[in-house]
This record gives C-alpha cells, structure tokens and sequence, in this order.
C-alpha cells in the first residue's frame, strides 16, 4: 500500500476549522419517471457556473432516466461571492449537493472542477466519478496553458484573473456569436484556489473504492492528451476521448457524444 | 450498478441444531441492531463487498435518536453536546443550514437521509428480535430470531460473521439506596423524562452529574418549583463556545499544535476558570480531577442557573426517608419528585458474555472497543464513550471491522498479526489522560487517541491486494 492509497482519518483541522457555510445555486433537470438510475452532479471548472451543464447536459441526463444536478461553487455562477474560497471550500460545496441528494450520487467534474472532485471524493462515497477534461495541477498543463495563451495564462500566476481564448475552449464547428457568448459568461475562480491548483497536496484516495472514468478530447488546447493519459492511468485505465472538440466539451458543438458515452458508461454499471 | 438484494435468497435449511432447522445464509454478515452504529456497519460492510442482514426490533431506523422507541432516552429538550464537524459521518455530512449544535430531532433525519442516501432500508428486517446468538462450526455463528415481543416461531440462520451494534444507552443504571422503598415522592430514571411538564411546578431533585442530569437540572430550574442538583464530585464545567466558536473545535485547535496533554490540561483548565470562573463561589464542589479525566460536561447553562439560585447544588444522598432525602453533611431537603441521571449499562442478553470475554464485573474486554479476544469473526460496534461525537469513530470503527473480514475471507495467511494484536492489546483503554475507573467510564476514549490507534490497525487491515 503506498502513502496515496492511505485513508487518513484524524481531520483536525475539518474538525477545528470547518468550511463555513455559503449559499450555493444548484441548477437540475429531473426524469419523468424514477428508472432508480443514480443522480448525477455535475461540477463545473473555474470560471463556469451550474449554467454550462444546464445549456445541453442536464436536460440530456434527465431525457435519459437520470436526475441530473450542477453546483456553482462558491464565487461561481449564482452561488455566492468567495474571493478567499480554497480547494478545500469548492470540495465542501460539493460534498454538501452531493449529501443533500436523495441517493448515493455520480460526481462529474470539468477542467479544474475535476481537481475539486478528486478532493470531494475523499470525503464521499460517490457511486461513480468522470473527469472530464481535468486540470489536475501537472507542470504539463501550465506550459501549454502559457505557451498557447501567454496574455490570459499569466495574470492567473500572480493572482489575477485566467482569460481563455475562444479556441482554447471551443472547435471551430461552434458558431462565432454563441462562442462569444458563452466567453462572456465565464467569471474567475479565486485567486488562492489557482494558486492551489499548481501547488497542492496529492489528494486523499476517494472513499468507498468508485470506478473513475477519464473524458476528453485529444484537441483540447487546455489540457494536453498526455495529461489525459496520465489522470486516467491513475485510475488504471485509458482516457475516452472525443477528437475534434474543445475543452469545454459540454458547451461545444458535439456536446452530445461525451455525455451519451457517460451515460452509457453509467448504464452498464459503470464498470472498468 | 445494480446490487442483489439480500432478501431474495434465503435457502432451504440443509443444516439443525438441536433438532432446530438451520437456514445457511453463507457468506453473509449478520449486523444486530439498526441505529446508527448499526446502519453505519450495514453500510461499510457492503461497500466492503459483503451482504448484509441487519435486525432490528423496533419498526423504525434509529436506535436510540429515535423519541418513538421504548427504549429511546432522549428528551423533547435534547440537544447534541458535540458541534457538527464532531457528530456527523466522515463521508456524509449534515446540511450547512443547521445549527452548531442540532437537536435530536435533527439527528434522526439525520440517519434517515443516510439510510435513504445509501439504500440501507432493504437489507434490513424491521420487527425482528435476536433472541441467541451461538457459536457455529467453522467460526460461523448461529444467530435466532423471532418478531419482536415473542409472537410466531423462531428461526435460526447460519451467518459468516455478526457485528453486534444494540447501543449501551437503554438498559437504566439506577444506584441503591437505604430507604429507597419506602420514600413517598415520585422516583423515575433519566431514560423515562421526555418533557419538561413532568416537573412543572414540584420540587426536584436531580440526581448525576453527566451531561443528562446537567441537563434535566436547568430545565427543572426554569420548570419546577425548586430544583437540587446532587452530585458526587465537582465536575468541570466546559460552556458550549468558547471566545464565540464551538467549545470543541477551540479544543482540537489546540490538539493541532500537538501540545503535551499535562500542557493541553493546564491550558484549558486556565481558560475555564477565565471564562465560568470559580464555580466554589457558587457552592459547587471543586473539581476533585483534572479536565478531561471524566467524561466532559458541555453545559453552558448550569452555572448560570446555580448563580440565579435556580438550581441549588446538594452532595451526595446518603439516604431516603418516607418524605425525604438525606445528604453527606446532614442536610435534608423534601422532593416531589426525585431523577436519576445516573446513565446505563451494556446488556447483551442474547449472547453469553464469555463470548466478548467479559470479566467478572461483565465489562467485556474489546480490542479497540470491537473486536474480541477470541472470536475472530464477532465484533462490536459503538461501544464507546467518547469526549466528542461518536458518529465519526463508529464509521472508522466499522470500515476497520469491514477490512478485517475482508482481510479474513481473501488473504486468511496474513490475517495473523491483526489477530495477534487484537489477543495483546484486548481491554487496552484509549486515554493518553487518567480516567476514572467507574462503570461510567468503562468506555470512555479520548477520540484523538482512539482515532489513532484506529488508524494504524485501518493501515494494516488496508493491505488487500
């Protein structure tokens, strides 16, 4: 067993400085009838609130049988304001949607979103988890981010705001205007979860041993396919990956194809 | 992602004990009891992989949180005395919108949202009793059930382990005392106060100083006509926040520094006095102990109300008259009623107490509060009085009690050094402090040294391949 696989159990500080409370926008489309199929919650990266899921994925979810669900973390989409929120806090906010629902939920976390869901995992037993698209905080991520996007990329090293480009987040299949829109809506994670994302501790292995599947495309100009390859590897499989799209895979033209290969990932009992 | 039920598969009985058919229920564990240390095994145990059949003898989840049960002890007025971050689940947390310290009420949702949450309700058998719990061969256990209060037949099922989890907080401990028979006034257990009404507008006596009888003590002082508060000992009373945060988690900033526990005991033996002051002022004994070798009173309430003269602190009963009680010292006052908060004790009437390795006073001597000495395949859950929530070690305690199974049924040839310790460190108490030795303490664990001893044996059971 090596130190990662560890569970740890004395908390001391989620016991002696718990995350304090935050009122959080929680965006959900529910299926006509109960097929008793898991709720899925969907956790968007930084800068997106609950409405990128709610454009397509989560009526999609739903028109397929199961409850679907997306938080804006603190600071985030209709959430409340949090500019000194951390990893730690974004993770509480997961864990208390994902807690609140009425059965044992999937977690699906996007770009930075997936960090934050490798984090909440320690701390609930969730069904299954995707990570789709993950920023996981490797080297390999931030030297892309800085190579392709140098005048957006560097502010977010000292604190100031991450300005994606269009072609970093969408295929050029996705008309200009909706694109343009969609980069208008995007807000700033605060600035000391950033500095968590480059530098912070191996996250806690998940409780309660949930199968993790790995989404992404291998033209995505934020995350690098080898940094796909490598979240998955750690979750002992390869990455699905969907050619041709950006990273915000929900948002993009074909947002159809990742979501239906989760969902049937999920129906088959999400085994791998 | 669908699991079968447990329910569907009950074999014919191919097994007899005593001429008794036996049902072979295989590999399936046996959990007895679904409050929550029960629903947490149920759980654990079935994210471990094994299936589950919990009994249960009253028709609802939630043992003793649950104010329907007979044996439930709680009061309308009952509040948790450990804040949330103590109290709850580690992997299930209770909702942000409620208070630091929640109700009873609250915690029976609580467990109904987990049971629901995680789908615990099928694999359990609501209404049932167990009536024996037996050795079977191969370090299986034969385990008789009947509906609870004795009606229709009984039924015996062969299991692969049991976790026994029927709490310790429902069989009344009430002391003996001269002249208890012929006192006149109404006598009752803490276990059977459930309102404040009870004590409008008599004179009360309040006997225990546990967290209970603190407690009842500042109800009957804002109810009753007059209220005595007797007590053994002086006690430290710890008010429930402490410059404006929850009094528990001030104490476990402290324990992050890892300071030395004389240290630790000095610290907040200062900060007591700076914040209650010195409650001899107000008649109370002085404490005969440091802070945190007894269990701790969290009661913001007490010396307030002993200062408003609404409790009048009285010492130790020495005896009952006809129309009155007598204490250390001489002096006598004249009850309406009288309550004894004087806590529980353990009973495991279906299982002989040998089998736990119960010593002669019938404190069944645990490694980690859970596992025999001898019976590799018995457990106990939520046998614990812990100095903070109890939730929390309970779910370690039984994810330890799930990897050890585990460890048993798929690597047997590396189950020896858990069994080792387990026969070396059996009846070992959990207390870096000097605690009491009465049957109130039996239990008691300081939950940072329990919490890391449980760590290190979750580290070796953790090694399945």
């Amino acid at each position: 067993m090596t130190a990662r696989d560890r569970v740890r159990i004395m908390r001391i500080r989620d016991w002696a400085r718990p995350v304090p409370p935050a009122r959080r926008e929680v965006l959900h489309a529910t299926p006509e009838t109960d097929e008793g199929k898991p709720p899925v919650l969907f956790v968007p990266g930084f800068g997106h609130g609950a409405w990128a899921f709610a454009e397509h994925w989560l009526e999609h979810a739903a028109a397929r049988g199961f409850a679907a669900y997306a938080v804006s973390l603190r600071g985030h989409g209709g959430s409340a304001a949090a500019p000194k929120a951390t990893l730690r806090a974004y993770a509480h906010d997961v864990v208390q949607v994902a807690a609140g629902l009425p059965r044992q939920a999937v977690l699906v976390g996007h770009g930075a979103g997936a960090l934050v869901v490798t984090r909440a995992l320690a701390r609930y037993p969730a069904r299954a988890a995707v990570l789709l698209a993950p920023v996981l905080g490797d080297l390999g991520t931030v030297v892309t981010a800085l190579r392709r996007n140098p005048v957006g990329t560097l502010p977010a090293l000292v604190g100031g705001r991450l300005r994606l480009t269009r072609r970093q987040l969408f295929s050029r299949e996705l008309p200009e205007p909706v694109a343009r829109a969609y980069q208008a809506r995007l807000g700033r994670a605060a600035a000391r979860a950033q500095w968590q994302v480059l530098a912070h501790r191996a996250p806690e292995p998940p409780v309660g041993d949930p199968p993790v599947l790995v989404v992404g495309s291998p033209d995505d100009r934020v995350v690098p396919a080898r940094a796909l390859d490598r979240a998955a590897a750690r979750y002992g499989h390869a990455p699905l990956l969907f050619p041709g799209m950006g990273h915000d895979l929900m948002l993009d033209a074909r947002w159809r194809e990742p979501i239906d290969a989760i969902l049937d990932w999920l129906d088959k009992g999400a085994s791998f | 992602m669908s699991i079968p039920t447990d329910h569907d598969s009950h074999a014919a009985a191919t097994l007899g004990r005593d001429d008794r058919p036996v049902y072979d229920r295989g590999e399936t564990v046996c959990v007895i009891g679904a409050g929550a240390s029960g629903l947490v095994a149920v759980k654990n145990l079935r994210e471990h992989g094994f299936a589950v059949d919990c009994y249960e003898r009253e028709t609802g989840i939630g043992g003793a949180w649950n104010w329907r049960h007979d044996r439930s002890p709680v009061y309308a007025s009952a509040h948790l005395i450990s804040s949330k971050p103590f109290t709850q689940f580690p992997d299930f947390p209770m909702p942000d919108s409620w208070p630091d310290y929640p109700h009873h009420s609250q915690v029976l949702s609580y467990l109904d949202s987990y049971a629901d949450h995680f789908d615990l309700r099928p694999h359990v058998w609501f209404g049932t009793e167990v009536v024996r719990v037996e050795p079977a061969d191969g370090e299986r256990w034969d385990v008789t059930t009947r509906s609870t209060g004795g009606y229709g037949a009984e039924r015996v099922q062969r299991y692969a382990a049991v976790v026994v989890a029927n709490g310790h907080n429902w069989a009344p401990k009430t002391p003996m005392y001269e002249g208890l028979d012929e006192f006149t006034g109404q006598v009752l257990h803490a276990s059977a106060y459930k309102d404040p009404a009870q004590l409008r507008g008599k004179r009360v006596l309040v006997v225990g100083g546990g967290n209970t009888g603190c407690d009842i003590a500042v109800e009957a002082a804002q109810q009753a006509a007059r209220c005595w508060h007797s007590t053994r000992r002086g006690y430290w009373y710890a008010p429930k926040y402490l410059f404006g945060r929850p009094t528990d988690q001030v104490n476990d900033a402290m324990l992050a520094l890892r300071l030395p526990l004389r240290l630790r005991q000095w610290l907040y033996q200062r900060t007591l006095r700076m914040t209650v002051g010195d409650v001899t002022r107000l008649g109370l004994p002085r404490p005969d102990h440091r802070v945190f070798e007894t269990h701790p009173i969290a009661n913001s309430q007490l010396v307030y109300y002993v200062g408003h003269g609404g409790i009048t602190p009285v010492r130790d009963i020495v005896r009952f008259r006809r129309h009155s009680v007598e204490f250390v010292g001489g002096e006598q006052i004249e009850p309406d009623v009288v309550v004894f908060a004087t806590g529980y004790l353990p009973r495991f009437e279906f299982l002989d107490p040998k089998l736990l390795g119960a010593d002669g006073d019938g404190r069944p001597e645990l490694y980690l509060n859970a596992f025999p000495r001898r019976q590799p395949t018995l457990a106990v859950a939520g046998l614990l009085q812990s100095d903070s929530g109890l939730f929390p070690l309970v779910h370690w305690q039984t994810v330890a009690i799930a990897r050890w199974l585990r460890l048993r049924r798929d690597a047997p040839e590396r189950s020896g050094s858990f069994q080792a310790r387990v026969e070396a460190d059996a009846g070992r108490r959990w207390h870096a402090a000097d605690v009491e030795d009465s049957t109130r303490h039996w239990f008691e664990v300081a939950h940072v040294d329990y919490l890391r001893a449980l760590q290190k044996a979750l580290d070796e059971l953790g090694v399945v391949a």
